[in-house]
């Protein structure tokens, strides 16, 4: 049933789809390099998972939706979904810092971006939980006949969890406008996926609900784009799709991760697949980018993330007040 | 006024409530085709069609989550949980999510859902259909709680809840179900957060929420024979807690039952019974007593499982023991 879609990787699509992606791919790792800075400088605490070397699979992904209608939801590690959906890294680094400017107003952190207005519903903490929710947010698609889609990413870790088995069935007997994509970064915190796991191809488990499964290269935007794209048009009509992203993360599980668990080589050749070096090189071998059009993303995702730091450094801590605000509507 | 059973009144609630807005649906296992598991849902499949009284498999963890999503995008989705004790499995989505959307998004989403089903022990269901567990629900900040006592009550907490832009957990009864009183006919609302006066007296308070207010009621006439006038309070809502209608029962009689079907330990009774040894201190003529279910797992054998619950006995026990009479 799993099948990988026709990639067309001869043929590039137009600058104007390729130079955001780039761009957006790189503010992520910028903003991921910065955040594990001031990770380290104890600017930011508690769990801080990061995106790093992902960047391809929430860039693709979300690059196919229209957010007006369209929604997210994601884990703990939710960085680079929040840039990819359009949030601005000022508020989202200032919520790192705990600030009361915060996306979620200092009371949310790393593992709880949302924004009500781009459509991203979390950031959840529970490992699978927010699968259930997404599937929830896909229902009130098709109860309201939207047109609206749903795209609810989880990692490798969540597969095994009850809630995804009854949201993928929930989904299919009520043909629900959703596309789950198992971001398989092959790592859960320190435990391989081939450990736990008693399936090998994770989108076989898709034939068990008569789901479509489609897996994609999670290092390859375009990639990424063309099969989740295909996920979408196909959740649109009514049903439910499972995606495979193969993916991997650089850092730890969280910057609390020594990491013992791998080793340097297989980081270091997962390095070398690097998604933002690879679309680049391809479109430089296209002729489509230069040193300087490179150099000028490189600027301005650094200056972007530069500033998101001085606001968030500047802003002010929430008042004790607030310690009851936002709990009951 | 009509008269109306629990169930009757609550189905009422739905009916109405789903005839003004198109955004209520209701969904759990068996609300359909089969009219509910306790009837409570009856004829509105027929009237509403499956788009909006969904029958769902037996999945408590997936399709309560549904509802926390659908409440999100802005639906108003009523969850029936068959009983509570099977909303054990769903216990992550109702605590680390409904309750918790609002607070960690900074304020930016609402999850108007309410959770209702059967709570608290019917006869002979052993263990595992006969649990108690408001405090399950009452202890987390981000819910509202309530536990109606009486078909009016039912019917206007219920619309009350489903209009709340937060979620509100209903603890029903199986037993109380076919318990039959007065509804206007008229529309009316109940607030959350409000008590009930059950009943006025100036010698003691009982105190209590759902099916207990039935032995409370028994005790108070036994007592009343005995030249005792109970003033009775039924919480109606456990979060928020009215606490100024509780202080104001004790203030006039300075002596204090608390009644609750739970387990006694980190329960509502024993935390409504703190509230009122410690903000009550200078009016109370007798520590407050708290008569609640058998610290033990609901045995099947009826003569056991009533041993376990509170009944007006224990309550004219506890009664004795704050006004220190032993003749009655």
């Amino acid at each position: 049933m799993a099948k990988t879609a026709k990639n067309g990787r001869n043929t590039l699509p137009p600058r104007e789809i390729l130079f955001p992606l780039l761009e957006t791919m790189q503010l992520i790792r910028a903003f991921e390099e910065k955040s594990g800075q001031m990770y380290g400088l104890r600017k930011i605490g508690g769990f801080c998972h990061l995106y790093t070397g992902q960047e391809a699979v929430a860039t693709g992904a979300i690059s196919v939706l229209d957010l007006s209608r369209d929604y997210v939801l994601t884990a703990y590690r939710d960085h680079g979904h929040a840039l990819a959906c359009g949030m601005e890294p000022a508020p989202l680094m200032a919520e790192l810092f705990g600030k009361l400017t915060g996306s979620s107003r200092g009371k949310g952190g790393s593992m709880h971006f949302f924004s009500a207005e781009k459509h991203l519903l979390g950031g959840n903490g529970i490992v699978g939980a927010q699968i259930p929710i997404a599937t929830g947010v896909a229902l009130a698609q098709a109860y309201e006949d939207s047109g609206g889609a749903t795209l609810c990413f989880f990692g490798d870790g969540a597969f095994h969890q009850g809630a995804l088995h009854e949201s993928f069935n929930l989904a299919k007997i009520w043909n629900l406008p959703i596309v789950y994509i198992v971001e398989n970064n092959q790592w859960g915190m320190g435990t391989s996926w081939k450990k736990v796991s008693a399936q090998s191809d994770f989108v076989a488990t898709a034939a068990a609900y008569s789901m479509k499964g489609l897996v994609c290269d999670g290092m390859d935007v375009l990639n990424v784009r063309d099969v989740v794209g295909e996920a979408v048009e196909e959740a649109r009509k009514g049903n439910p799709v499972f995606v495979e992203a193969r993916t991997y993360r650089y850092k730890g599980h969280s910057m609390s991760d020594p990491q013992k668990y791998r080793s340097r080589d297989e980081v270091d050749e997962y390095r070398r697949r690097d998604p933002i070096v690879f679309l680049r090189s391809r479109m430089e071998e296209a002729g489509l980018i230069g040193e300087e059009d490179w150099e000028a993303i490189v600027q301005r995702t650094e200056g972007l993330v530069e500033e998101a730091v001085r606001f968030a450094e500047t802003s002010p801590e929430p008042s004790l007040g607030e310690l009851y605000a936002d709990i009951l509507a | 006024m009509a008269e109306l059973t629990y169930r009757e009144a609550l189905n009422r609630a739905l009916d109405e409530e789903m005839a003004r807005d198109p955004k209520v649906f209701l969904m759990g296992e068996e609300v359909g085709e089969y009219d509910g598991a306790y009837k409570v849902s009856k004829g509105l499949l027929g009237k509403y069609g499956a788009r909006r009284v969904r029958d769902t498999p037996i999945s408590e963890l997936g399709f309560t989550g549904l509802g926390v999503g659908a409440a999100l995008a802005g639906l108003r989705p009523v969850v029936e949980w068959m009983t509570h004790n099977f909303a054990l499995l769903a216990l992550d989505q109702v605590v680390n999510n409904a309750a918790k959307m609002r607070q960690m998004s900074g304020g930016q989403l609402k999850v108007p859902i309410v959770f209702r089903g059967p709570n608290g022990p019917a006869e002979f269901l052993a263990a595992q259909h006969s649990q108690a567990l408001a405090s399950y629900w009452a202890h987390v900040p981000g819910l509202k709680v309530v536990a109606p006592a009486t078909p009016a009550d039912a019917y206007g907490l219920l619309k009350s809840a489903i209009r709340d832009d937060n979620p509100v957990v209903v603890l029903e009864s199986e037993m109380m179900y076919a318990w039959k009183g007065e509804v206007p006919e008229e529309e009316f609302l109940v607030p959350l957060g409000k008590a009930r006066l059950a009943r006025e007296g100036r010698d003691l308070s009982l105190v209590t929420f759902s099916k207990p207010i039935k032995a409370v009621m028994e005790a108070a006439e036994l007592l009343r024979a005995k030249g005792i006038e109970a003033d009775v309070v039924d919480l109606r809502s456990i979060r928020p807690l009215d606490e100024e209608s509780l202080y104001a029962s004790v203030r006039k009689t300075g002596r204090c039952v608390v009644v609750d079907e739970s387990w006694p330990v980190a329960s509502v009774g024993s935390h409504v019974a703190w509230l009122v040894s410690h903000n009550c201190f200078d009016l109370l003529d007798a520590p407050v007593e708290l008569v609640s279910g058998e610290d033990v797992p609901m045995p099947y054998n009826h003569s056991l499982e009533l041993a376990a619950q509170p009944s007006a006995d224990k309550i004219l026990g506890a009664a004795r023991r704050v006004l220190y009479r032993e003749d009655i």
